[in-house]
């Protein structure tokens, strides 16, 4: 590891201060920054400790809640209120890591984890995202996790996390700090990025910017499941994840919210899906045209094809068992 | 301020590189916790933060003055073992045994989790009471890796010592 400055934040303000610093970052559980550090993945100057910041608690925000953004994975999964009433979202962080890492990951953290490709990993390879303008490893290499939606040319890492998925499909909010002081809301389905040409940047995050909490929408109600497909059965990233809240009345669907894990640089939502299976009665025809027009410009990149006939088959079984249907 | 280990009293007065698991094992001279993987992906260096189990690995010692770390030599002894500890070896659950402090810190913390009421991926209702079984332990504890493969009767100790708590 690099040696670096150790800081520790008192107050945000201050943190703010700090972070602008060229080389500095912030650690919160340190549970993927250190495992990076450790690799000289990342070789941050100067680190800025948040975890004596107020940013605990989950509260009461609206007719929704306000969770910290040092609010522990464990603590947020245990949480009664989000247990009984956003419970795709206690699933998906259920379905991530283990309870011991689970323990120090934090809200903010886990939204800023970086990608799991291997070449990103490996100081040996090109990768634009680690290094950039050096090229894309995974591209003609091996990239069985990669993305299958909203790729470039530059870099095909997906984001690795569960619980970001969950907060998608919600339509949950990340409140920011910034430099000056002033706090911004950007919506978790414009928070993390698409890779376009500049694959080095995951998310929205300026220099200087703190996350400070997570802003839960009222219980969206329905049925919500969260479903995660990966190589072992715990303990192991998603090859694909879907979190769906559905509802169904008179026969129906009346809403529909559905996100996905696994196929890209972001937690994947698309409306249009949303707005196809609204307002139908739940059939398998239906949910084959829903699948269809999700991948519609899905491609694979070799090693990873098939996770094209994967998430169909995933999106086909969430739904049926979200219609009442059986698996 | 200092750091607690085991109810003693250390100061943080090392390189700030230093992870809490090399601080424990060299610093602390403590060397029962262990390292496998150092990147959080075995669990051998599974202790005790302020009661919660984490990966002592992936957290860097000067981050935690003021806090209590309990490790294994702190949760028994050989002539007053933790039932834990107790169970283990009646049950034959190691081989090597390099997994066993990071799988007993880690089971005892299990415990407490679920006499908390907190569930996991694969209790069925995520908003009930979590019932201990075969399936809860096996989820519960994946985070503790076992080269040797002594899973079924790791199984078996914690469910004899789960069984005589409840
Ligand atoms: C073996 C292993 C398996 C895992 N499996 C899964 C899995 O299956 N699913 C899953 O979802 N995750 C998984 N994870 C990842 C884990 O969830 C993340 O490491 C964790 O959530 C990161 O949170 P942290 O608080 O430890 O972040 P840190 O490591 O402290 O930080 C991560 C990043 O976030 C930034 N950051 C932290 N806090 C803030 C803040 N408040 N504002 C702005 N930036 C901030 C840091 O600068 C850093 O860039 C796994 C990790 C490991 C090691
Ligand atoms: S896919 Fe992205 S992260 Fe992976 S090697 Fe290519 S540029 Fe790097
Ligand atoms: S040594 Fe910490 S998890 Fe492997
Ligand atoms: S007993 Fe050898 S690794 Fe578990």
């Amino acid at each position: 590891m690099k040696p670096f400055d150790y800081q520790r934040a008192h107050g945000l303000d201050d943190a703010g201060q700090l972070l602008v610093a060229d080389g500095a970052k912030p650690i919160a559980g340190g549970t993927n920054l250190l495992d990076l550090m450790k690799l000289e993945v990342e070789t941050p100057t100067a680190l800025v400790d948040v975890n004596r910041l107020p940013l605990g608690g989950i509260t009461a925000h609206g007719e929704g809640l306000y969770i910290g953004a040092l609010v522990s994975n464990c603590a947020c999964a245990a949480d009664p209120r989000i247990r009984s009433d956003y419970p795709v979202l206690a699933r998906a962080i259920l379905a991530g890591a283990t309870f011991q890492l689970r323990n120090k990951a934090t809200t903010g953290g886990n939204l800023c984890q970086r990608t799991r490709c291997y070449y990103f990993y490996d100081l040996s390879q090109t990768c634009n995202k680690r290094a950039p303008g050096t090229g894309c490893a995974a591209i003609g290499g091996f990239n069985r996790i990669h993305a299958i939606l909203g790729a470039s040319d530059t870099c095909i890492a997906t984001y690795p996390g569960d619980m970001a998925v969950a907060l998608s499909a919600l339509d949950a909010t990340v409140e920011i700090h910034d430099v000056k002081g002033d706090k911004r809301l950007v919506p978790v389905r414009d928070f993390h990025r698409l890779p376009g040409d500049t694959p080095e940047r995951d998310n929205v995050l300026e220099p200087g910017d703190v996350i400070t909490g997570v802003v839960l929408p009222a219980p969206a109600g329905g049925t919500q499941l969260y479903r995660k497909v990966r190589d072992r059965a715990s303990y192991a990233f998603a090859l694909v994840s879907v979190a769906a809240v559905i509802h169904v009345e008179d026969g129906k669907i009346a809403k529909a919210r559905l996100a996905f894990g696994g196929l890209a640089h972001k937690p994947w939502h698309d409306a249009r899906v949303e707005a196809l299976l609204e307002g139908e009665a739940p059939s398998d025809a239906l949910f084959d045209q829903a699948a269809a027009l999700l991948l519609d410009e899905a491609r694979g990149q070799g090693s990873n094809d098939f996770k094209i006939p994967l998430t169909r088959r995933t999106l086909k079984a969430v739904l049926r068992e979200a219609t009442g249907g059986t698996l | 301020m200092p750091i607690t280990i085991n109810g003693a009293e250390y100061e943080l007065d090392v390189d700030p590189r230093t992870s809490l698991l090399d601080f424990l094992r060299r610093d602390a001279g403590l060397t029962g916790t262990k390292k496998g993987c150092d990147h959080g992906q075995c669990g051998a260096c599974t202790v005790l933060l302020n009661g919660q189990r984490i990966n002592s690995c992936l957290t860097l010692a000067v981050m935690h003055d003021g806090d209590s770390v309990t490790t294994i030599e702190g949760l028994g002894t050989p002539d007053a073992p933790h039932p834990l500890q107790a169970a283990f070896v009646r049950h034959d659950g190691y081989q090597c045994g390099y997994c066993t402090p990071g799988q007993i810190c880690s089971a005892k913390a299990m415990l407490d989790e679920i006499a908390a009421g907190w569930t996991s991926f694969v209790s069925d209702d995520v908003a009930g009471t979590p019932k201990l079984s075969e399936e809860e332990i096996r989820e519960r504890m994946s985070g503790n890796l076992c080269r040797c493969g002594a899973y079924s009767n790791i199984v078996a100790a914690i469910s004899e010592v789960a069984e005589a708590q409840a």
